[in-house]
């Protein structure tokens, strides 16, 4: 597994950890009520569980087995995946904040680093979409 | 494949199937008039989709494929990938129970076991990820 896929599932599990973890907190307070302002995290619950856990695994995962070159650099052009990587992370952070706090501008930036990221994923990975014979 | 991812992406496939009858009855409830309490299960619908069907299918996945823990443990600790297992699938059961109940019988044991179902799930991901974590490295 390439450096850069353990980053990236290593992110994956820590949102996976704290989504749990908040959703927890929401379940548990729907079954027996003792905060009622946990209701707010429920925008951050779904960007954790969507964008930080299920996206970010899905691009570690498919840099890790996607068909790589037989050139080098065997993996592509890898530095999109590194802007990717901390484009989607700080999105889904700024995102939380912004959805925690009531900062609608948060939220925005939060999302223009999120496609960014997104954009930046896709230009890496559709050239090595390839059957394996084609370096 | 070994027997623990097997098990694993059968049930994520038993929910995924679940979650596609309750997705119709739900659609269907305003069309053919059904009973209200139907509605109460759209929470039920959409974690049993994202978490009984796609976090779990992954839990198989990565289960089977990640690079191996040792030579002697390839996938680490059996005990806690089965704990996994059965705290997340309990867990969900318990949360389909507890979400119609506690809006058609508000005061049952709905609310506790949504108490219950919360602690088994969210001990069930970090589990999964105190599992998986070794297995996510470099060659």
């Amino acid at each position: 597994m390439p450096r850069l896929s353990v980053w990236m599932i290593r992110a994956a599990l820590t949102h996976l950890g704290i989504g749990f973890l908040f959703g927890g907190l929401m379940l548990a307070n729907k079954g027996v009520p003792f905060e009622p302002s946990l209701w707010r995290l429920l925008p951050v619950h779904i960007d954790l569980l969507l964008i930080g856990w299920l996206l970010q695994l899905a691009m570690g995962v498919a840099f890790w087995i996607a068909p790589r070159f037989s050139d080098r650099p065997r993996y592509g052009r890898a530095w999109l995946v590194w802007a990717a990587f901390i484009l989607l992370n700080s999105g889904v952070l700024l995102n939380a904040w912004g959805d925690w706090s009531g900062t609608p501008v948060a939220t925005f930036i939060g999302w223009c680093c999120i496609l960014s990221a997104g954009l930046c994923f896709v230009i890496h990975l559709v050239p090595r979409i390839k059957p394996l014979a084609i370096t | 494949m070994p027997v623990l991812a097997r098990y694993t992406i059968k049930t994520a496939l038993v929910h995924l199937a679940l979650a596609l009858v309750i997705g119709l009855a739900l659609a269907a409830q305003s069309v053919f008039q059904l009973p209200a309490f139907i509605a109460t299960l759209r929470p039920v619908f959409l974690h049993l989709l994202i978490v009984g069907w796609l976090t779990q299918l992954i839990f198989g996945v990565a289960t089977w494929m990640f690079p191996k823990y040792s030579k002697e443990q390839p996938r680490g600790n059996p005990q806690l990938g089965w704990t996994v297992y059965l705290l997340l699938n309990l867990g969900l059961i318990l949360r389909a129970i507890g979400e119609p109940l506690i809006v058609l019988q508000p005061g049952s044991i709905g609310g506790p076991s949504l108490v219950i179902s919360a602690l088994l799930q969210v001990t069930a991901g970090w589990l999964f990820i105190i599992t998986i974590w070794p297995r996510v490295k470099e060659r």
